[in-house]
Parts: C-alpha cells; sequence; structure tokens
C-alpha cells in the first residue's frame, strides 16, 4: 500500500507542474460557469416580432399594445404587407409576423363571429422550439384579452340564464422550488455535473495513454507494483482535484449565482465523489484501450457528447422516446443531475435519493474493476 | 510534386491505420444526427404528473381523464394527502401536481367558480411553464364545452409555421452538426496532430527534408479537408433521407461555403498548433477556445437573442456564428449568394487573417 | 557450479505470421555480462520485453533467477531492473523525484531512499543536477541517470535495451564503466545494442538475425571462428550469411 502514496506523490508533481493543465483546472470552471450560466438558456425571449395593424382601433391599438410591451416580443419593425413580411423573415429582420384585420373591433362588439375577425401569423420555424413558444405566448395573450372582453362584458354576450349556470373553473398555480422561475437555477447545477464530468473523465483518459505514448510505462510495468495499486495511486490525486472542482464550483454557484442550496451539501457532495471515481474509472478504461491521446480524446469526446446530451441536461428526459429512456439508465451523468438539482433546489435527503446512491456506486465499482481488469502489464 | 504526394500519402495512411479513429469520426456524425433526430426534443410528452383528488365525483374524474387523453401527461401517482405529493416531488417522481377541493364538482355544476389547484415543480421553470400552459388550456377547453353557449370565440387565430411547417427539430439541428463536425475534425484534429508530430520530434525530421514548411502543412492537412467533406455530406443525406430536411439553395453553394469554412477551421488549427508543442494543451485550447464557443454562441442549441448584449458581441467574432447563418439560409430558406455575401465576405475575411497569423507564428517559431 | 541467471529455452514470439523471435535457447551466468547483437528489427527489443515479463511469449520457457517467466512473472519483477530504449525517466520531475519515485514503488523506505539518492547522486557526481528537471539534461547523462535508477533497489539482473542509442563515445565509455562496476558487484547484465564495438566489452554475445540467434560465443572466439579483426566483421559476415 505504501507504493502507492509514491505514485500519488508524483501525479500531483506531474500535473501542478504541467503549465497547460493548471490554467485548464482552475480558470475552465469559472469560464464554463460564467459562460454556461448566461449562454445556456432556453429562456426564450426577445422574439423579433412585426405587427400588421389593419384597423387601428382602440381594441386593435390595446392589443397590439399588449404584445408589444410583453417580456417576450420585441416590436422591430411594422410591414404592410405579408409580402413585405416574408421579405423581412427571409433577411432574418423579424422572426414572426402577426396581422389584426380590418373591422376587428367592429365585428367583435358586433358578436360577428365568423372567420373574416381572424389574426393570421406568420413564424420563422427553423427553430422549432421557438417558433412554437412564441406562437404559445401569442395565442395566450390573444387569448386573455378575449377573456378579458367577455368577463367585463357579460351582459352583451350571455343571456341573463346563462349567466346564471356560467360555469367556470379558477386556476390557481404555484412555482414551487423555484418561485422566480429563474432559469440559472435550474441550468447551475447541471453545469456544476457536466464539469466535474469533463476534468474526471478527459484527464484520467489522457493520463495512462500518455505514459503509453512517452513510454513510461514501461518502466512502470517492470516494477512489483499490482494493478490495482497503480490505478488508485493515479486516481486519488484526480478525484481530489475532481472534489475540489466541485466544492469550488458549488461556491460559486451559491455564493455568486445565489443558487439556493436547500438541501445539505455534503450529501451532494458525497454522491460527487463517488460519481466522480466512476467518471474516473471510465475514464482510465478508456485510457487502457487506446494507444494515443489523440484516440483516447476521441473515444472521451463521443461517449461524453451522447452522455450528455442524453442526461436530462438541456432537454428533458421525459420527452424522449420509450426506447431512448432506456438506453438513459446506463447513463451515470443522468443520475448526477437529478441528485444535484433535488439536493440544492428541493432539500432531497440521504432518504429520497438512495436508489441514485445505489446505481452510482454500481457504475463507480463496476467501471474502474473493469479497468483494472483491461490494464495488463504483460501485453499479448 | 511527386515528393507532395508522398507526403499526403503518409497523412492517409496514419489516418486509416488508426482504426479506433475513424471508426468514431464516421460513427460520431452518424450517432449524433441519428440522436437530435430521434430522441432530443424540447416537446414535453407523457409529463409525469400527481392528482390529489379530494372531490372523487364526475367532474373531477372527466377532468383528469381529459388531461390524461392531452398526451402530454401521465398519472404518476394517484395521492392521498399533501405529505405524499410533497415526498413524490422531492423523490423528483413528478414534475406537476393538481389538487382538487372537496367540493369542486358540487361548485362547479352550480357555476360557483370553484379553484383548481396547481403546484408545479419549477426547478425546471421552462418545463413547470410550459406543463401549466397544457393544464390551463385543457381546462379552458373543457368548461368550454361543458357551457350551454359554446361558440363564443371572439377572435379567431391562424398562423403558418414557414421554413419548418411541422416544427422539426433536426432542421436546426443538421446545420449545427455540420458546424460542430467540422470544427471537430479540421480545427481540433489537424491541431493535435501537428502537435503529435512535433511532441515525438517527427516534425523536425520532416522540416530538415529538402520540402518546404507550408508544404508539409498543407500535406499534413488535405486529408483532414477530404474527411470533413465527406462527413459534411454524411449529415447533409441522413438528414435529407432519414428527416426530410431540405436542401432548398443551390447545393453548389452550399458546398463551396462548407470548404470555406473548412479552411477558415483548418487555419485555425493551425494556428493552435503553431502556439503550443503539447498534444494535450492543444487539445484543451481546441475544446475551451473552439468547440465550447461554437456550441454555445453560434445559435445552434441555444438561441442568441436571449443571452446578454456583451456575449451577443462576442459572438460576432466567432466564424461558426455566420457559417450557421450561412449554412441556414441556403438550407432551409433557400437563399443565393445575394443574400448572404456579407456572411461570407465576413468568413473569408476571418480564413484569411487566421492563416496569415498562422503563418507569420510558424516561420517565427522556425528561425 | 556455475549459478545460472537466465535459462532459456526455445523461446519464440509471433506477431500474426510475423515471426519476431524464432525458437531462441541460451543461458546466462550469475554476473555476466550477457550482449545481444543485431541489426534493427533483428527481434532484440521483443526478446527482451519477453523476458521482463512486458510481452507473453507465444511459446518456449524461460527461467530468470530460478523463476518461470509465465507463472511468477510478480517474482521476476522484484528482482530484476529494467531500461528501455525509449526514454524511461519522467521528463517533468526532478532527478532526485524520479529517484524518490521509482524507489517507493520498488518499497524502498525512507532512509533507503535518501541513502540511495546520496548514492546515486555521488556516483554520478551531479549532486549540481538534484534538483533540475530531467527533461533539461543532456541525453547522455539522462541515460546514465536512467541506468543508475534501474539499479536502485539492487536487483540481480539488469535488462538495458539500447541503453546507449544516440549517445557520444565518451559518454558511451563511462556508461561501460558504469555496468561494469554494477557487474562487478554481482549483478548479471543482459544489454542488447547495435554499436558493435559495444561488443568487445561483453563477456557474451549472441548474435540476432531475423529472429534466430546465429552465433553465441565470447568475442575472441567468434572473432577466431570469423577469422576477423574487429565485431564490425564478425557482422558482416554474419549477416552475409558467411
Amino acid at each position: 500500500m505504501k507504493n502507492i502514496l509514491f505514485i500519488i506523490e508524483k501525479e500531483f508533481k506531474q500535473i501542478f507542474r504541467n503549465k497547460a493543465m493548471l490554467p485548464i483546472i482552475f480558470v475552465m470552471p469559472i469560464i464554463q460557469l460564467f459562460l454556461l450560466s448566461n449562454a445556456a438558456t432556453f429562456d426564450i425571449r426577445n422574439l423579433k416580432i412585426g405587427i400588421n395593424d389593419n384597423d387601428k382601433s382602440t381594441l386593435s391599438k390595446e392589443l397590439f399594445r399588449k404584445i408589444a410591451s410583453s417580456n417576450y416580443f420585441v416590436l422591430t419593425s411594422i410591414p404592410k404587407s405579408i409580402s413585405e413580411a416574408e421579405t423581412e423573415l427571409d433577411i432574418g429582420k423579424i422572426d414572426i409576423y402577426l396581422e389584426i384585420p380590418p373591422n376587428f373591433e367592429k365585428n367583435i362588439i358586433n358578436k360577428n363571429i365568423d372567420n373574416d375577425n381572424t389574426i393570421y401569423m406568420l413564424f420563422n420555424a427553423i427553430d422549432g422550439t421557438k417558433a412554437g413558444l412564441g406562437n404559445f405566448y401569442l395565442q395566450s395573450i390573444i387569448g386573455d384579452f378575449s377573456g378579458s372582453i367577455i368577463k367585463y362584458n357579460k351582459s352583451i354576450y350571455f343571456s341573463p340564464e346563462e349567466m346564471i349556470v356560467f360555469k367556470n373553473i379558477g386556476i390557481t398555480y404555484s412555482n414551487w422550488y423555484n418561485p422566480e422561475l429563474n432559469y440559472n437555477n435550474f441550468m447551475l447545477p447541471g453545469i456544476l455535473v457536466l464539469l466535474v464530468t469533463m476534468i474526471g473523465t478527459f484527464l484520467s483518459a489522457m493520463n495512462i495513454v500518455r505514459e503509453k505514448e512517452i513510454g513510461t510505462i514501461d518502466q512502470i510495468n517492470v516494477t512489483p507494483i499490482k494493478k490495482y495499486e497503480f490505478i488508485i495511486g493515479k486516481l486519488m490525486p484526480l478525484l481530489i482535484i475532481g472534489t475540489f472542482e466541485l466544492i469550488f464550483g458549488m461556491f460559486i454557484a451559491v455564493i455568486i449565482f445565489k443558487v439556493p442550496l436547500v438541501g445539505n451539501g455534503l450529501v451532494i457532495l458525497s454522491f460527487g465523489i463517488i460519481y466522480l471515481i466512476a467518471c474516473l474509472g471510465l475514464g482510465f478504461l478508456i485510457s487502457t484501450t487506446t494507444d494515443n491521446q489523440q484516440q483516447a480524446m476521441f473515444i472521451s469526446w463521443f461517449i461524453l457528447v451522447i452522455f450528455i446530451l442524453l442526461s436530462g441536461l438541456f432537454t428533458p428526459i421525459e420527452s424522449m422516446p420509450e426506447w431512448v429512456k432506456y438506453i438513459t439508465i446506463f447513463n451515470p451523468v443522468k443520475y448526477f443531475i437529478e441528485v444535484v438539482r433535488l439536493v440544492m433546489l428541493k432539500g432531497s435527503g440521504f432518504g429520497d435519493i438512495g436508489r441514485h446512491f445505489l446505481i452510482i456506486s454500481v457504475f463507480a465499482i463496476s467501471l474502474n474493476s473493469l479497468a483494472v481488469m483491461r490494464y495488463k502489464k504483460t501485453n499479448i | 510534386m511527386k515528393r507532395f504526394f508522398a507526403f499526403v500519402r503518409k497523412e492517409f495512411y496514419h489516418i486509416f491505420r488508426d482504426k479506433r479513429t475513424l471508426l468514431i469520426l464516421f460513427g460520431m456524425p452518424l450517432a449524433q444526427i441519428l440522436l437530435f433526430g430521434f430522441a432530443i426534443t424540447n416537446e414535453i410528452k407523457n409529463a409525469d404528473i400527481g392528482v390529489l383528488d379530494n372531490s372523487k365525483d364526475v367532474t373531477s374524474l372527466e377532468l383528469i381523464n381529459r388531461i390524461k387523453a392531452s398526451g402530454y401527461f401521465k398519472l404518476a401517482e394517484y395521492g392521498n394527502n399533501t405529505e405524499s405529493i410533497e415526498e413524490s416531488f422531492r423523490k423528483g417522481k413528478i414534475k406537476l401536481a393538481i389538487i382538487f377541493d372537496r367540493d369542486f364538482g358540487k361548485n362547479f355544476q352550480l357555476g360557483k367558480n370553484p379553484e383548481l389547484q396547481i403546484i408545479a415543480d419549477a426547478s425546471d421553470p421552462n418545463t413547470a411553464n410550459t406543463l401549466i400552459n397544457y393544464i390551463s388550456s385543457i381546462v379552458m377547453s373543457f368548461t368550454h364545452e361543458k357551457n350551454i353557449n359554446n361558440k363564443i370565440s371572439l377572435i379567431n387565430t391562424e398562423f403558418r409555421m414557414r421554413y419548418n411547417e411541422e416544427l422539426k427539430g433536426v432542421y436546426l439541428f443538421v446545420p449545427g452538426l455540420i458546424t460542430i463536425i467540422l470544427m471537430l475534425v479540421s480545427a481540433m484534429m489537424t491541431s493535435i496532430s501537428i502537435t503529435k508530430e512535433k511532441e515525438l520530434g517527427t516534425m523536425e525530421l520532416m522540416l530538415v527534408s529538402p520540402m518546404k514548411p507550408y508544404t508539409v502543412i498543407i500535406a499534413k492537412v488535405i486529408p483532414y479537408t477530404f474527411l470533413s467533406i465527406i462527413n459534411s455530406a454524411i449529415i447533409l443525406i441522413l438528414g435529407k433521407f432519414v428527416f426530410d430536411v431540405p436542401i432548398q439553395g443551390s447545393l453548389i453553394l452550399l458546398m463551396a461555403e462548407i470548404i470555406l469554412f473548412i479552411l477558415s477551421a483548418l487555419s485555425l488549427g493551425i494556428l493552435i498548433s503553431s502556439i503550443t508543442d503539447s498534444q494535450q494543451v492543444a487539445l484543451m485550447i481546441s475544446l475551451v477556445g473552439l468547440l465550447l464557443p461554437v456550441i454555445l454562441l453560434s445559435g445552434f442549441i441555444f438561441p442568441l437573442e436571449n443571452m446578454p448584449l456583451w456575449l451577443q458581441y462576442f459572438a460576432n467574432i466567432i466564424p461558426a456564428k455566420w457559417f450557421m447563418i450561412i449554412i441556414k439560409s441556403i438550407m432551409l430558406k433557400g437563399s443565393g449568394i445575394t443574400d448572404i455575401w456579407l456572411e461570407t465576405l465576413l468568413l473569408a475575411g476571418f480564413t484569411l487573417v487566421f492563416a496569415l497569423i498562422s503563418v507569420v507564428k510558424f516561420k517565427m517559431r522556425l528561425e | 557450479m556455475k549459478e545460472l541467471s537466465i535459462k532459456v529455452s526455445n523461446l519464440s514470439k509471433r506477431f500474426g505470421n510475423f515471426v519476431a523471435v524464432d525458437n531462441i535457447s541460451f543461458e546466462v551466468d550469475k554476473g555476466e555480462i550477457f550482449g545481444f547483437l543485431g541489426a534493427n528489427g533483428a527481434g532484440k527489443s521483443t526478446a527482451i520485453k519477453m523476458l521482463c515479463g512486458l510481452l507473453e511469449p507465444s511459446s518456449g520457457n524461460a527461467e530468470i533467477a530460478g523463476f518461470d517467466i509465465y507463472k511468477e512473472t510478480e517474482k521476476i519483477r522484484k528482482t530484476i531492473g529494467y531500461m528501455s530504449q525509449k526514454f524511461s525517466l519522467y521528463e517533468d520531475l526532478t532527478v532526485a523525484e524520479n529517484i524518490r519515485f521509482f524507489g517507493g514503488i520498488y518499497g524502498l523506505n525512507k532512509n533507503e531512499i535518501a541513502d540511495r539518492t546520496k548514492y546515486i547522486l555521488d556516483w554520478l557526481k551531479i549532486s549540481n543536477l538534484r534538483d533540475v528537471l530531467v527533461g533539461s539534461i543532456p541525453l547522455g547523462w539522462k541515460q546514465k541517470i536512467a541506468f543508475a535508477v534501474s539499479v536502485i533497489h539492487n536487483p540481480k539482473i539488469v535488462f538495458l535495451d539500447e541503453p546507449t542509442g544516440g549517445v557520444d563515445p565518451i559518454t558511451r565509455r563511462q556508461f561501460w564503466e558504469m555496468i561494469y562496476l554494477k557487474s562487478g558487484e554481482g549483478i548479471t547484465i543482459f544489454v542488447t545494442t547495435h554499436y558493435m564495438d559495444e561488443a568487445e566489452y561483453c563477456n557474451r554475445i549472441s548474435m540476432m538475425n531475423k529472429g534466430i540467434i546465429e552465433a553465441l560465443d565470447t568475442p575472441e572466439n567468434l572473432k577466431a571462428k570469423y577469422s576477423s579483426v574487429n565485431m564490425d566483421e564478425v557482422f558482416l559476415k554474419i549477416a552475409r550469411g558467411k
């Protein structure tokens, strides 16, 4: 066991002497947290809209004002016709075109409810999500608008008998765990996971394969050192660095970005350590199956991209097809993202996430055992 | 010239010998486009919800059935009390809970406007918002039907989704994926493969050969250019035939722009390899300096207009942003060169600048 | 009776259809300097890697210090030292740190490491290089340090795979003086080289060509047998098929 200490010592010296690695270990997390938290948002706002009001009545102007002043839209143009709007859509001046028909107000007041009173909308739908949400926002603004007209003018639209039994349901809703709907509260914990995953997997994947490439691995292999001693010796320094990154990242998230930490940080930390061991094991496994750093890098990149895309970090897992959901069972990243969000935002404790602990431990043990098994001191 | 081809051949050998890298190079775009096309979607379906029905009558049951039938929700929890709902939230079992008051059904029938209480897990604000909106519209149409005079609809709407009628996510992913793969293969692979030769000392061997340094570099990048072109072709073909992503504009213009972008990525790769001698450093610079900005700031996954202004300005110096605009316009809007000349010019400008800097840098290091 | 240090019988290594080492057999006595000569690609490195336990033989047997190379690799690893053709010290560690690391993983304790560090620095007269990064030391010195490190745990046998590759003649001479010193202490030296002048320094040499041992004897006997003035001539005659 004493041998392990010498490997740990050597690894630390090498890491801290590597001028390239230091900035990566200490600067990358900060850049990622700041950049990603600002950039990684699906919060759709400021859609560029062009409105053509053909009625110019009190009601149409009211609707115009409601849309233009909403947070979701920015009025960037007032096109005169559909063809003009289409050109503007082509050159990207507007994302959405909305046209209020003539006689809009008159039709409403006269209860002239036929197809004449139709608001026409045109969307740039290359980004389907954006267009879909834009449509949704507009529909609800228009729905609210007509709802309030009905509400304040019930006597115009209903007979007294109808009014008595007019059935309605009021909806009250509360947003738990994140009442201000702060998007950063959602993204930052996930980014934290991303960070730890990338550091853990990349550093370990490059590590053993680097010794292979420069030839020092043979020098180690002729010594009486045990395989597990070697892997543990390599794992410890990276584990310590990774844990440090996690704590550091959590501090930034909580103190600078004010992400709430409802639960116990120690739960995240202890889960994070097991998770890191799994990531490092994955990296070492990649390391032992490749011949050079380029290969190791590519394979890690490939695996990580798939893991991250299927982790629920950016897009919810619930919306994926059933067969993909089954695949995500084998995705360690998914579990840590769930845990971080559960603990930070909802205050879940050990009891709530026992299953997650169990699963991630299985990952950690099997990935590392595989790595130790795959690592051969004697080649064939 | 003969020597030059010998060189290019050697580079091809390097690449084709390395079966693993080759597999990844071609497997990656394939796997990613399939993932994006089939698996990744922002649309929410089958969200797990919990119901606490204190009313348990015809109205509440009917409404619950209506919600279940919508396809957006899946009943994961039929709770008995508030505590069990809370626990389900904490364990991450449900995203939203609906609570019916005891007299909900009775009050509804009497026209007394009962309240329906909805609790959303807003730790994911977007999903919470969307789910609440879904529920509201289901409830609205429900009440609408229950009224005698249900024809009330003062304003109709009609809309058209231009360029992408079915709002398919792949429309955006195909151009995005091409951009990323080109960046990965052209910039990252070249920088790593050049620094590798430096690390192993074989670069010096080649530089002492009678060949000019720049021919050495050109020979090194030709195979990667080929790989990049093949990769983008694979993505375009898959996009077209598997996911019906159209190519509205001119294919020749599209290919020309792709080659222009490859050149700009290659010169970035050479630039990186002229700054450093270590593969790890080259890798990390490519990751942090190229791929991260490309993924984040090209408008591929995250819409640019929602970002803070300083980031939007910063995005302007990222060639990938302009390339994304170009390729989206050609593929989906059918734009011609007259529509995108400015972006093309900018991209060409970037390429020229990067190429010049790397030539100067390389000369400096050799002297 | 002489004590045997290495005993090889019918050892072969095939990579697919390519036979790198073809049925070689030989014995090395304790304390002997045994040279393994041959052109590049003759199979020297493959043979040495099999004896060190870095590569599994395709067939045949070998015993290192009485231990079987299939079953007792862990015991073998405790009794041998190895220095490879590819550079074997960490360039980003200092001389003292390299000594400390390798001493440590061979199981030396703190005092032993301190003793050995002092011994090596004095032996090579490089106390001034103690805290210098290995990467910034000239190649010849690196190789000498690497040799000193490969015998840090007083192995019974040390395997040197092209230890003097790319080194100037004076340094090579000094290197061989170090080898003699260690041989005098009873360590068996197994060395591969393609410098024929170095062959003269060995007690016995084996000439390898295309995976086969063509000749095995003392340098004097070989020169007499092939009626040559130096080993270069012997080698050329063997390579040309006499």
